[in-house]
């Protein structure tokens, strides 16, 4: 038999400390997500124009980045930022810094990508009319290409920050409560299992469908047609 | 008087591709000259130089009495002073017809918002579109946006202009409004470079057509000698093309 009760008797702890993060342990889904999803697309961009680069020294380190976050687990650069660098630092880090450290670290690449393939969307006479103007490369690239590429990259860029809040539920492997983990201890003490992670996919999947919906209104926006 | 625009011994290669071969020209300031030639000829290359949109290998270019192919040269006042015109007009698809105009003059002559949008507005009456001012590019049509593009340039009061086949993407009915307000321009004294295969527009309105073929300026004449009695075969067969349609 269903029993809801046991969502009801665990809400507080479940949304509160393990969906916002507010509560006597490091966690919170909301509280990794945001901020990895505001620091992963601010690096993702210094990434992605770099790796468009003319000078080989910004551009090649910008690639070798790309490559090698692009081609290891998630889950493998979260047991580096866990086990491997404060070793080598000699300096404890929390579970939440670890987390969010390793998610933009990782999420900038893929990021870097999606703005890298944005900036190329934009056609090159677009440049060239603002270069002719008198822009500067960067006036050109702030007031004319960036926010055309920005329109383009809408859609994979909101697919990436689904994802990305989506894996936050991995940083529960290095003990960060969040909503997967928060649930994870409920299930410990309740053994109600189908209750619980029905609930959390209910709560998932209202964010991430609300992302979605929230980025098909950003594409529509007539204004830019 | 000191000429506009002076190629001397110019040269330029795309790769192994000899784009421009020793082109020396001058353009006498309020002087219009058309630039013809077949496809590939050199023509837009030649255009894009006088603002350094390309540079170039060897030979020099002086714009206004600066050398623009010294290291020295300073990029942002010689495109202030240099407008261009593009085939595709290339305008900013997220900014209104008004916000194209008022960009440059905003950004990167700092103009205040409200002397910049008075430019704006009345370019946009010059061009003869006062009324769509708040449209996107996308709500207009090409003949529009081109003369939004021409507005847009004329926004940082250039001394020179120049059109690469300003028309060549137009539907036929669009293609007089656009050179109703080049013509403007021209008898306002702009000194203009157009490359274009609108012949009826050189023989009105140019001072001088230039014929130009594998990167080389083969024959410059006033427009009567050029259409009456081409000097070279290669402007003959050239001529014999173009008009006969």
């Amino acid at each position: 038999m269903l029993d809801p009760g046991v969502i009801v008797r665990n809400f507080k702890f479940l949304i509160v400390q393990g969906f916002l993060g507010i509560g006597s342990f490091a966690g919170g889904t909301l509280r990794l997500a945001i901020p990895a999803i505001v620091l992963g697309f601010a690096l993702g961009i210094v990434v992605g124009l770099a790796r468009l680069a003319n000078a080989a020294w910004i551009r090649v380190p910008a690639v070798m980045y790309v490559e090698l976050f692009r081609g290891v687990p998630l889950v493998m650069v979260i047991f580096w930022m866990w086990f491997v660098i404060p070793q080598l630092l000699r300096l404890p880090i929390p579970e939440y810094g670890v987390a969010l450290t390793a998610f933009v670290i990782f999420e900038a690449a893929y990021f870097g990508e999606i703005v890298r393939a944005g900036v190329q969307s934009v056609p090159r006479g677009q440049v060239e009319a603002a270069r002719a103007l008198g822009l500067s490369g960067a006036k050109a690239m702030r007031y004319v290409v960036l926010p055309q590429a920005l329109r383009n990259m809408v859609p994979s860029l909101v697919t990436q920050m689904i994802v990305l809040f989506k894996d936050t539920s991995l940083a529960s492997i290095i003990g960060y409560v969040d909503l997967t983990k928060a649930a994870q201890i409920v299930n410990n003490r309740e053994i109600r299992p189908f209750e619980l992670y029905l609930f959390i996919a209910v709560v998932y999947w209202i964010c991430t469908y609300s992302m979605s919906r929230m980025a098909r209104r950003l594409e529509r926006r007539p204004s830019t047609a | 008087m000191a000429a506009a625009i002076e190629f001397r011994q110019v040269n330029k290669w795309f790769g192994k591709l000899h784009v421009l071969v020793d082109v020396t020209l001058g353009v006498a300031p309020g002087e219009v000259v058309v630039v013809c030639g077949p496809s590939g000829s050199g023509k837009s290359t030649l255009i894009r130089c006088v603002n350094a949109l390309e540079r170039i290998q060897s030979g020099e270019i002086v714009v206004l009495g600066d050398s623009i192919t010294s290291p020295r040269m300073n990029l942002t006042r010689l495109r202030t002073q240099v407008g261009m015109v593009f085939q595709s007009f290339n305008l900013f698809p997220h900014m209104t017809a008004l916000e194209n105009i008022m960009l440059a003059p905003m950004k990167v002559r700092n103009a205040p918002r409200e002397d910049a949008e008075k430019t704006a507005r009345a370019l946009l009456l010059r061009v003869g579109i006062p009324d769509k001012a708040g449209n996107y590019p996308a709500n207009l049509s090409g003949g529009q946006q081109q003369r939004v593009a021409i507005a847009r340039a004329l926004a940082m009061q250039p001394k020179i202009m120049l059109f690469d086949e300003p028309t060549s993407a137009l539907d036929p009915e669009m293609i007089n409004e656009v050179l109703e307000v080049m013509t403007d321009l021209a008898k306002s004294g702009m000194t203009m470079m157009v490359v274009t295969h609108e012949m009826g527009f050189a023989r009105r309105v140019a001072h001088r057509v230039i014929f130009m073929d594998g990167g080389q300026v083969i024959e410059e004449a006033d427009p009567e000698t050029f259409f009456a009695s081409p000097k070279s075969d290669r402007s003959r067969q050239f001529l014999s093309k173009i008009l006969s349609h």
